[in-house]
């Protein structure tokens, strides 16, 4: 019954899945409704795909919607996405109305679950106005907002708070990102699934065929940055880091990896700029991949020396933990949740430029002791933070004392 | 005979206020004003069981903002030998807070005002607490066990049980204690944890080894 949990006794401990089974008791039949609006790419599908069967796992009747659209409703929520991030993007009436139209087709299928839902637990804007709909809701609804909306383009944001003030909660990764709201405003860190593809330890014939088929010489040492062709996490400050740094000498390659997920439709844009930046260099191999290329992302982000997240405007940044799971110190910008996983001269550094993360990627090739003893400790904090039984705990308190109408101090008696 | 440690468990979930402070005068001003327990809490213990980077030098959220984000070593300083087991009430301790930021505001107007990196959150937190059920007759049978126990219980039986119990000392403490002289030294020697240099996981290691010298285990 309980299978899919006992995987990650040996790498959390058996304590930690007990502590899990025993939160959940009060909690088992109730019905949890997770909506968000892709079921590939980006990291909230990503964790949505093993936090549903866990709760299952652990009781509770968990399940995972989607709301969909056309390109016009993703050009609308892409342009949301960028507002909450503080671009300045206004948002024509047409396109608002097209968004609300969508989330009311999207309700009407929906009805019959999310009326009868204990929990719906929303994630991000595109599905917000769901609750706006449901007139005769039964549960508690949640938003939870992955995105850095520390400084929200304000129009936009008025317009999306309308919705979301109706909310019984909300959650954020970082206290940074909350929004004031008549409701309680949880705090969330997101998490890796170290049993995933993306995560699990690789064999070496596997490391070997990534670097035959992508001509990646593992005598010389690689650097990457693995996300989606996006602005914000700066692909092309990444390639100038890369061409200062190897003005100095080291025999580097940069791997730029990433897909484009089905609700972005800038990323081709982006890949455009990423390719000319690399002026045919053949060091600089970017890889477009496809949604499911998990096992080859895990072992390029094995096969670095350094992993770069060099955003200008991050969630979470779960590409970060990733790359500290897999011991690999990161040099990271120095925005939203990276700065949380990236402590200076312990997991990484922190860089505000791309001559700052030139300056780092030598320091580090040149000390590969220190490289190494920041590897361990990155491993270790993940292992004690940032891993998916964690982000359950807390997903299963937050329900605990979200039913139990928000007492600070909650005493359970079963 | 004693009553045999009930372990207990606990999960806790964070909340933001909404409120922040981006200079030591915002801070003073919204300290003197926060009269929910819970932030306090947070920011001295219940941050513990939060996702975070153990801080080698600064404990409290306030000594690690000031020297993070104020660069104010000479504040952080103060702020980080405050200790929240020794008040009496939450109510106390937030009052030795406004203390020593007020006393940094009287020595250096200039540095009151001066903007901090990054802005400092006041949070609270929800707990929930829970029985395992599990009942442990003998401190040796508790040595055994220590090793075993989840951080929740950790945390609630050697962190928060210090603003539970009117000693301000831990749970372990107080029940070793009821056996009278017996387990003295070990008594002393959990009480001479210092629980705040360390992660909740080297911490139950430092229990484990502390039982494991005194104590032959048993099942």
């Amino acid at each position: 019954m309980t299978e899919m949990l006992n995987q990650y006794a040996p790498i959390v401990g058996e304590n930690v899945i007990d502590h899990l089974r025993q939160l959940a008791e009060p909690l088992k039949g109730m019905k949890v409704v997770h909506v968000n609006s892709t079921r590939e790419g980006g990291g909230v599908a990503e964790i949505l795909h093993r936090l549903i069967p866990l709760k299952q796992e652990l009781g509770l009747d968990a399940s995972w919607e989607i709301v969909t659209g056309n390109s016009k409703f993703y050009r609308c929520t892409k342009k949301m996405h960028n507002a909450l991030q503080s671009n300045r993007t206004d948002i024509s009436p047409d396109l608002l109305q097209h968004y609300e139209a969508v989330n009311a087709d999207n309700f009407a299928r929906l009805k019959d679950l999310l009326q009868e839902a204990d929990i719906v637990i929303v994630h991000d804007p595109q599905p917000v106005p769901l609750l706006k709909f449901c007139q005769a809701r039964k549960g508690k609804w949640i938003w939870r907002c992955h995105i850095d909306a520390s400084r929200p383009f304000r129009p936009v944001w008025k317009y999306l708070q309308n919705f979301i003030r109706d909310y019984d909660a909300s959650i954020y990764s970082l206290p940074a990102f909350a929004q004031p709201m008549p409701h309680p405003l949880y705090i969330i860190p997101p998490s890796i699934d170290p049993l995933s593809d993306k995560n699990i330890a690789l064999g070496a014939a596997e490391m070997d065929g990534v670097c035959q088929t992508y001509g990646l010489d593992p005598e010389r040492p690689i650097i990457c940055q693995i996300s989606r062709f996006d602005r914000f996490k700066d692909p092309v400050g990444v390639i100038r880091a890369y061409q200062m740094a190897k003005a100095f000498g080291p025999p580097l390659q940069l791997v730029l990896a990433g897909g484009t997920a089905t609700d972005d439709p800038e990323g081709e844009e982006v890949l455009a700029e990423v390719t000319a930046a690399a002026q045919d260099d053949p060091d600089i191999h970017v890889l477009l991949l496809p949604p499911d290329a998990h096992r080859t992302i895990n072992a390029i982000q094995r096969l670095s020396a350094i992993v770069l997240q060099k955003s200008v405007k991050e969630g979470f940044g779960l590409t970060v933990t990733e790359a500290l799971w897999k011991g690999k110190p990161v040099i990271g910008g120095d925005a939203g949740g990276i700065r949380l996983q990236v402590v200076n001269h312990q997991t990484g550094f922190l860089v505000n430029t791309a001559e700052g993360a030139a300056l780092r990627i030598r320091y580090l090739l040149k000390h590969n002791d220190r490289l190494q003893e920041m590897g361990e400790t990155a491993r270790n904090f993940v292992l004690e933070n940032y891993l998916l039984t964690r982000h359950l705990r807390e997903y299963l308190t937050l329900m605990v004392a979200i039913v139990r109408n928000s007492a600070d101090r909650i005493e359970l008696t079963f | 005979m004693c009553d045999p440690f009930a372990v207990t468990d606990c999960a806790l979930i964070a909340i933001a206020t909404g409120e922040k402070a981006q200079n030591i005068r915002e801070m003073h001003n919204r300290l003197m004003r926060t009269y929910d327990d819970g932030v306090m809490y947070y920011h001295f213990w219940g941050g513990l069981l939060r996702p975070h980077f153990v801080d080698p030098e600064y404990q409290n959220h306030f000594a690690g903002w000031a020297y993070h984000d104020l660069h104010d070593r000479r504040l952080a300083e103060k702020l980080s030998i405050i200790n929240p087991a020794h008040y009496a009430s939450i109510d106390e301790l937030r009052q030795e807070v406004v203390e020593v930021f007020e006393e940094r505001m009287d020595e250096d107007e200039a540095a009151s005002r001066s903007e901090a990196e990054h802005p400092f959150f006041f949070m609270r937190s929800q707990i929930v607490v829970f029985d395992t059920r599990l009942r442990v007759a003998r401190p040796e049978a508790l040595a055994g066990l220590i090793p075993e126990l989840s951080l929740g219980s950790l945390f609630y039986h050697f962190i928060d049980a210090r603003r539970r119990n009117a000693s301000g000392g831990d749970d372990f403490t107080e029940w070793l204690k009821c056996w009278g002289d017996r387990y003295h030294s070990l008594a002393e020697q959990i009480q001479a944890i210092d629980p705040y240099f360390n992660s909740l996981i080297e911490l139950r290691e430092n229990l484990a080894v502390c039982f494991a010298s005194h104590l032959e285990t048993e099942d």
